[in-house]
């Protein structure tokens, strides 16, 4: 039973995915040309799961996020498609557009600082996301700022509502970003880096709130990532992107136990276990660099770096799948798109467990 | 934020007793015996002494300094020489028509040029953005006395749609005075809406593209909120920065616009005054001038906070 079929499938315990994401392929037209930013991504969120999307600088994971719920500017090209529980949105109206902003899909972002908007008060800009969708008034909106501050776990909540951002540490800003995210039950957050730019300590507070989220809420979360640490600290299933296309899928217990895709292991060759603290570890340097692609070849990205390339990943795309690897069988919701995976799981304890 | 004025008062109050000194200094120093051009037709030794001890001019410098701060304090400046006139009464009727034409220029450039800068901004490449940036290149280029001159020969003369000189208090009849005072303070506000256009363009580009504006729109708000509250409030700190340093330039502006469309007001009677070597009224006008450019500073830098809290709250730029 391949799931080929279903391209982006979530693991079918959760239910109908929230976000289903198909062959979402987006270009820029810039001055020195085109630029392919992501190709053919696929990948389906289900309700209350916690996904994460990892691989390194310019590989498109903020491109796909962004054009998720048509954040992107005007000089990208957008094809395929993004259903929120079966609505279209790529190339929807933008008044359409706006009420799911926000609302259904709401965003974090990596610099808390330049995020917020320095010139008004943080009650005022998590009571601006009520006032547009929950048509309350101001009064009421800074009233449910208020608590929305608490649930996030900032303290004496009712005083910070009305300091400005440079009133309050990185952490804190994180915290307001996420209570602005969440003031409406948005069904999906979509959290691009949202610890990079914090110490290792304030990280693992702000990953505890997303995790509570979803706890309590059964808020969808995709959190984009540079740092396996954070992947194994909070995400279920895990999504690895190279050079615009998605390279592994899996749970993220199969993709640390048994990385398939050999750029996966590149990056997992020099990082912690799961359930390792977050932040201990960030991408292992793999030599080379993510190539900036006019067009999408018929061939492994990867292969220039890829120490196990040949002559078939440069003459053809290797498809996302599910991959045979001699001995060890990969779980049925493991897919790689590799040639040539890699074959023996990386630790040896864990192969006695399958 | 009290704080934060009391000091800036206290600054304000030390700069303008600094320029009196200055101003003070400044003219006893000019060439020429005040006594002498007092004096008129009578150059006795004994008449001479006479006006000055009459003006106080044989006193030690200290302590004709301070009977001129005791004096000024209480809106006594002296008297003209030229038409015995007090100065302070002179300045009454002057002060009131510059004050009025300076808000006025200051008022059509903030809205025009602020307008014209957001819209140039927003619209990239859309007709209005040529235009803006036409209006900015006129404004900017073309001096104050000729874009005057242009003005009264087509809009007066040749139409007579405005008056080409002359004046009517406000008091005594609004729209008249109105009438007689628009034409001059457009002219005199077009080189600053066109700063105030260019700032707010290039502010209004550079937020566009922040990520507070990013998150804004990623809320799902309309876009004239997120230009309006977002990008437009943050474009407006360096604008109103920019605006502060050029408001000097105005007052030098006023001082060729009244000449041009004849308007009583303080310019005016500072050329003459110059012309005549009326040194009670330079005095008073310098002095005064110096405490413009000081309480618009003050003000501006109150906007400043107003506009920004991270001044607001720690009382210092960030
Ligand atoms: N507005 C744009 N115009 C042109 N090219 C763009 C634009 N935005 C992104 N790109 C290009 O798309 C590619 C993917 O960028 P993206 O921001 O998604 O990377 P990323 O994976 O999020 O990287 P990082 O980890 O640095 O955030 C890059 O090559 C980038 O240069
Ligand atoms: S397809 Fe080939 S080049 Fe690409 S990762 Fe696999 S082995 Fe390496
Ligand atoms: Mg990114």
């Amino acid at each position: 039973m391949t799931t080929v079929e279903s391209p982006g499938a979530a693991s079918s315990v959760l239910g109908a995915p929230v976000l289903e994401i198909r062959d979402l392929s987006v270009s820029f037209t810039t001055e020195g040309g085109t630029v392919s930013a992501v190709d053919r991504v696929s990948l389906d969120l289900a309700p209350g799961e916690i996904v994460g999307m990892v691989g390194e600088s310019g590989c498109g994971k903020s491109v796909t996020a962004m054009s998720i719920a048509g954040l992107l500017p005007s000089s990208a090209r957008i094809s395929g498609s993004v259903r929120l529980r079966g609505t279209e949105l790529v190339g929807t109206r933008e008044s359409v557009l706006r009420r799911v902003r926000g609302k259904e899909i709401a965003y974090i972002f990596q610099e808390p600082m330049t995020s917020l908007n320095p010139v008004l008060t943080v009650g005022r800009q998590i009571g601006e996301v009520l006032q547009v969708h929950e048509r309350m008034s101001r009064p009421a909106a800074r009233a449910r700022a208020v608590e929305l501050l608490s649930l996030v776990g900032i303290p004496s909540a009712s005083k910070r509502v009305d300091n400005y951002p440079h009133q309050l540490s990185g952490g804190m800003r994180q915290r307001v970003m996420i209570a602005m995210a969440v003031a409406c039950g948005p069904k999906v957050l979509v959290a691009d880096e949202p610890t990079t730019a914090l110490d290792v300590t304030v990280q693992a507070g702000i990953l505890q709130v997303l995790r509570d989220l979803r706890d309590r809420l059964g808020t969808t979360i995709l959190i984009i990532t540079h740092d396996l640490g954070v992947i194994a600290d909070v995400a279920d299933r895990v999504v690895v992107m190279y050079a615009g296309r998605v390279v592994e899928r899996a749970q993220v217990t199969d993709l640390f136990a048994h990385p398939l895709h050999r750029y996966t292991a590149g990056l997992l060759s020099a990082s912690p276990t799961p359930g390792k603290h977050a932040g201990t570890a960030r991408l292992q340097e793999i030599p080379g660099l993510v190539p900036v692609l006019s067009s999408q070849p018929d061939a492994c990205t990867f292969a220039d770096r890829c120490p196990a390339a040949d002559s078939q990943c440069r003459e053809s795309a290797p498809p996302l799948e599910v991959v045979g690897t001699g001995g060890a069988l990969a779980a049925k919701d493991h897919l790689a798109a590799c040639w040539h995976p890699c074959p023996a799981p990386r630790t040896q304890p864990q192969e006695t467990d399958l | 934020m009290i704080r934060y004025l009391l000091r800036r008062a206290w600054q304000s109050a030390l700069t303008l007793l600094l320029s009196t000194v200055v101003v003070f200094l400044g003219v006893r120093a000019l060439p020429g015996d005040p006594a002498l051009a007092l004096a008129g037709e009578d150059r006795s030794p004994e008449a001479l002494e006479a006006i000055r001890h009459h003006y106080g001019l044989d006193q030690p410098l200290p302590l004709q300094f301070a009977q001129y701060v005791e004096r000024a304090v209480q809106g006594d400046f002296g008297v003209s020489i030229r038409t015995g006139t007090p100065v302070s009464s002179m300045l009454t009727t002057a002060l009131p028509v510059t004050a009025e034409l300076s808000v006025l220029a200051i008022l059509i450039a903030a809205v025009l040029g602020v307008g014209a800068g957001v819209l140039a901004a927003v619209r990239r490449g859309h007709p209005a953005e040529w235009l803006a940036n036409g209006l900015a290149l006129v404004g900017l280029s073309v001096p104050h006395f000729w874009l005057g001159l242009l003005a009264i020969l087509y809009l007066s003369v040749a139409t007579g749609l405005f008056p080409a000189s002359g004046f009517v208090p406000l008091l005594q009849d609004p729209v008249d005075n109105l009438h007689h005072i628009v034409l001059p303070a457009v002219i005199l506000g077009t080189g600053l809406a066109a700063i105030i256009m260019r700032q707010t363009r290039s502010a209004m580009l550079d937020s566009l593209s922040s990520d507070y504006v990013r998150t804004a729109k990623a809320k799902g708000l309309r876009p004239r909120a997120v230009i309006t509250r977002h990008a437009l409030r943050n474009s407006l700190i360096v604008v109103v920065t920019i605006v502060g340093l050029q408001l000097g330039g105005l007052i030098s502006g006023a001082v060729v616009t009244e000449q041009i469309f004849g308007l009583p007001g303080f310019g005016k009677m500072t050329i003459d005054a110059v012309f005549q070597r009326d040194y009670p009224v330079i005095q008073a006008v310098v002095l005064l001038t110096a405490m413009a450019y000081i309480v618009i500073n003050f003000f501006v830098d109150l906007l400043y906070s107003v506009i920004d809290p991270r001044i607001r709250v720690t009382g210092d730029p960030a």
